[in-house]
């Protein structure tokens, strides 16, 4: 195909160094059109640019922040990416977070369970809320074709409306006098922290464990083949006699399992109580779809793009001190990058060449 | 062999030629220097295997590609053809393989769109009535208020023609025409073409069956490899001829049938009924076996109940009533891992689609159906090791030509995908093999080899259930033959009392 003097030709497979520069030319494209806002707003984008870049990249302080806005990323996304290869469209993470972070908060405040034995017991609860969040979709699609993409974003809601029901109603700290938090987690339930930093350092080797833990599962399982069969070729999977019931069940008990363990991780490591699910939250769920859309099916480059997006989320903490722009600034941000990925995402399979003029 | 010039014969100027005409696409030479003359009131037929470059051929004539190099002279003069509407303002028109027709709208309406000069309101009165006028003068008749999707596929195929005559056509090509019609309704297609040329109509015919050139065509030109071999005339010619310009070398026709071992049935499918994915009855009490070191061949105008009796019997489709044994084994409606569990072989009908997984490698893909098993597995756990292992072995035993194992399944050409399917479905000594239009599309060296792979396992005891579409296979390869028509098996008839003309009148639902 010829659009001018430029020669478009069908590749089946994009080369890792074309699948680099186009995710590359989708994120720069995002920052010019985030200039757009900036000016719009009243601030130079060059400026904005320069006052991110210091705050984040150069300041030795950013990155503490940097990594504590990685660790839910990498979780969910970790979980994303396995359903996404599994061509389950999740976008429900944000949901199984709130879950996980439910399920750690009765464990820490509600449970008989012995201090020694508090915290892997949050993580196990909270894997298993997240698990249980995310099999509902699973199990509407298999059993009444409910397209997962509308299900799983409405459990977010419901999680939302039920975790603000929680701390504005049953569990409502009465030492809290009037706030909607519950009360502060024991000591016995809060994830220990680097000094002087907000990393739960025991989450974040969780989530990278859990990296290597699903990309040997794709390698090397016979798990993982059926995942990888099925999310390639429904047909050829039917063919082979895989499963899809079994198939998916598993994807999604690890992957929402996965966003529980963030949502653990975010209230027992960073705000030790359940309080509004905004906070609890700041659109990791949601986040955490560029950051599988970014891995593209890898689970191991995962640590790498959340950790590129929990710059993004400290550059967003940088817009609003800074330069005294709101905090939703991040999600517009977040928004322009996964638009241009996506929209760039056939470009993967075109070569473009220069051919001159006719 | 006589050279284009000589077969030309006489003085006057071709009505078309495309001359030195050189198509590259990445890594190909779809055509190289090809020049091919055709004449007023001929059919001319372009044979060639598959990847020959037939079809860019056309497709440039028709100004879908723009070739790199030569020309095209229409009546004595050059023309451009930019875009398919081009090629009908210059009175050339094409019937594709794969029909481009509303399936919801009347025939009137299908052939209205697009039409110059169709009046904004009640825009098919007009080409009603043309279109019953070009009906009866070239035997095309088709009602023109009839929805398309009522029509059968060789009254969707005249559809296609008649939009192409409406349109003022003087050169009409026709890719792979024949594919989805019986003997006689290809036999009826060929009268048509012949009056056709009468009116002075030129006909371009793409085809690699070597039987319909022959009934067909006035002159034939013959394409290897992008390049030309040779174009002569029809009355001179022969299959041994044309098939070892087409492919290079001798070709044997005859297939070596000894007896074969092994009794007992391979398959019993016993008044077995089910649904077509729509809902409809597609398999209306089917009955019949598979002994093993049999060959049942499955002959049937597309769309009778052929897919939905492979997929029953591989375990993809339900019953809904009737019974399926596998070497006595009952099972009906059983998954496919429990039919594949059985000693089951499927290859199955688009290969592409659902036979491999394209952007899996080829080694994976040639343990797709058996991963779960030793030596693959071991407990949860793929074993690496043992499958590249296997896969060198089966690349080298089968042939498939792939410069490595890793690379994605979908760098293969048709022919070899087909031969990894075969290697991987028969590696495992099934007993009974479902082979499903296990050569359709493919080429005449990689047919020829999956033709000895099934009469191999055939005499070694496997039963082969071969379902095709091209009767000459079935003819070759089958002990028995059934005929299927309307989801009903018409006959089951030994290979030997067989002929064409019977099985043509049994797949149209005529008992002879």
């Amino acid at each position: 195909m010829r659009i001018g003097p430029v020669e478009l030709e069908r590749r089946p497979t994009p080369s890792w160094n074309w699948v680099l520069t186009v995710s590359a030319l989708a994120i720069l494209l995002a920052l010019a059109l985030a200039a757009v806002i900036f000016w719009s707003y009243g601030v130079s984008p060059l400026r904005a640019y320069a006052v991110i870049i210091r705050g984040t990249l150069l300041n030795a302080r950013a990155l503490p922040e940097i990594v504590r806005n990685m660790i839910p990323l990498l979780l969910a996304g970790v979980g994303l990416v396995l359903a996404f290869r599994a061509l389950f469209w999740n976008i429900g993470a944000e949901g199984q977070i709130l879950l996980g972070a439910t399920a750690a908060t009765w464990v820490a405040l509600f449970s008989p369970v012995p201090d020694g034995w508090k915290l892997p017991v949050m993580f196990l609860a909270g894997f298993i809320g997240g698990a249980a969040w995310g099999l509902i979709p699973a199990l509407l699609r298999l059993r009444f074709a409910v397209n997962e993409v509308i299900s799983t974003l409405m459990m977010n809601y419901i999680a939302v409306y039920l975790v603000s029901w929680l701390i504005h109603g049953p569990w409502k700290g009465p030492e809290m006098r009037g706030f909607a938090f519950t009360d502060a987690f024991p000591e016995a339930a809060q994830i220990p922290v680097i000094p002087g930093t907000r990393i739960h350092w025991l989450t974040l080797l969780l989530g990278i464990a859990l990296a290597i833990a699903v990309a040997f599962l794709l390698k090397r399982t016979r798990a993982g083949f059926e995942i990888r069969v099925q999310g390639e070729n429904a047909d050829a999977a039917r063919y082979a006699g895989i499963d899809p019931a079994r198939t998916l069940l598993l994807v999604m008990i690890v992957a929402g399992g996965a966003a529980g363990l963030a949502g653990v991780g975010e209230v027992a490591g960073i705000h030790r109580r359940l309080l509004d699910p905004n906070q609890i939250s700041l659109g990791f769920g949601y986040a955490a779809i560029i950051v599988a859309w970014l891995a593209r099916g890898s689970p191991l480059a995962v640590v790498l793009t959340s950790l590129f997006l929990g710059i993004v989320f400290a550059s967003g903490d940088v817009m609003r001190v800074a330069l005294q722009m709101p905090a939703r600034v991040t999600d517009v941000f977040n928004g322009l990058i996964l638009f241009c990925l996506i929209g760039s995402e056939r470009l993967l399979y075109w070569r473009v060449r220069w051919a001159g003029h006719p | 062999m006589t050279s284009a010039r000589d077969a030309a014969g006489g003085s006057t100027p071709p009505l078309l030629l495309l001359e030195d005409i050189t198509k590259r696409f990445p890594g190909v030479v779809a055509n190289d220097h090809v020049t091919l003359e055709v004449r007023a009131g001929e059919v001319h037929a372009l044979l060639g295997e598959n990847g020959a470059g037939k079809t860019t051929l056309v497709k440039i004539l028709y100004g879908i590609h723009q070739p790199d190099g030569g020309r095209i002279v229409l009546r004595g003069r050059p023309v451009r053809v930019r875009s398919p509407h081009d090629a009908l303002g210059l009175g050339i028109g094409m019937v594709p393989q794969h029909f481009l027709l509303i399936r919801r709208h009347t025939v009137a309406e299908n052939v209205s769109l697009g039409l110059a000069g169709t009046p904004a309101f009640f825009p098919t009165r007009q080409v009603e009535r043309r279109l019953i006028e070009l009906g009866a003068q070239y035997g095309l008749a088709v009602d023109p208020r009839a929805p398309v999707w009522s029509l059968s596929i060789s009254e969707q195929q005249r559809v296609e023609i008649l939009k192409a005559l409406l349109r003022g056509a003087a050169i009409l090509v026709l890719d792979e025409p024949t594919s989805v019609l019986t003997p006689q309704e290809a036999q009826s297609l060929f009268a048509v073409l012949r009056r056709m040329t009468a009116e002075g109509h030129a006909v371009i015919f793409i085809t690699h069956k070597l039987d319909e050139v022959l009934a067909a065509a006035d002159r034939i030109t013959v394409l290897r490899k992008g390049r030309v071999v040779g174009t002569l005339l029809a009355a001179g010619a022969d299959r041994r001829m044309l098939a070892r310009m087409m492919v290079g070398r001798d070709v044997e026709f005859r297939l070596s049938r000894i007896a074969a071992r092994g009794d007992g049935e391979a398959l019993q499918v016993e008044d077995v009924s089910a649904l077509s994915h729509r809902g409809l009855a597609a398999l209306r009490g089917v009955s019949f076996t598979v002994r093993r070191g049999e060959i049942v061949g499955v002959a049937g105008v597309a769309g009778n109940g052929q897919s939905e009796l492979v997929e029953v019997v591989t375990g993809l489709r339900r019953a809904t009533g009737g019974r399926v044994r596998v070497l006595g084994r009952d099972v009906t409606n059983g998954n496919a891992r429990a039919v594949l569990e059985a000693g089951v072989a499927h290859i199955p009908e688009e290969r592409m689609r659902t036979g491999i997984v394209g952007t899996m490698s080829v080694a994976e893909n040639l343990v797709l159906r058996r991963y779960r098993y030793a030596p693959f597995s071991r407990g949860l756990l793929l074993d690496p090791k043992a499958i590249t292992g296997f896969a060198q072995r089966m690349i080298t035993e089968y042939a498939i030509a792939t410069p490595d194992a890793r690379l994605p399944a979908h760098a293969l050409s048709g022919g070899n995908v087909q031969r990894l399917i075969l290697a991987r479905e028969l590696s495992g000594d099934p007993a009974l093999i479902v082979a499903a239009h296990p050569t359709s599309g493919l080429d005449i060296s990689a047919t020829e080899q999956i033709h000895s792979l099934l009469l191999r396992r055939r005499e070694g005891g496997a039963g082969v259930l071969l379902v095709s579409e091209d009767l000459d296979e079935v003819l070759a390869l089958s002990d028995r033959i059934a005929v299927m028509f309307e989801g009903q098996l018409m006959a089951l008839v030994p290979a030997a009392e067989a002929d064409r003309e019977r099985l043509g009148l049994l797949m149209t639902g005529q008992r002879p």
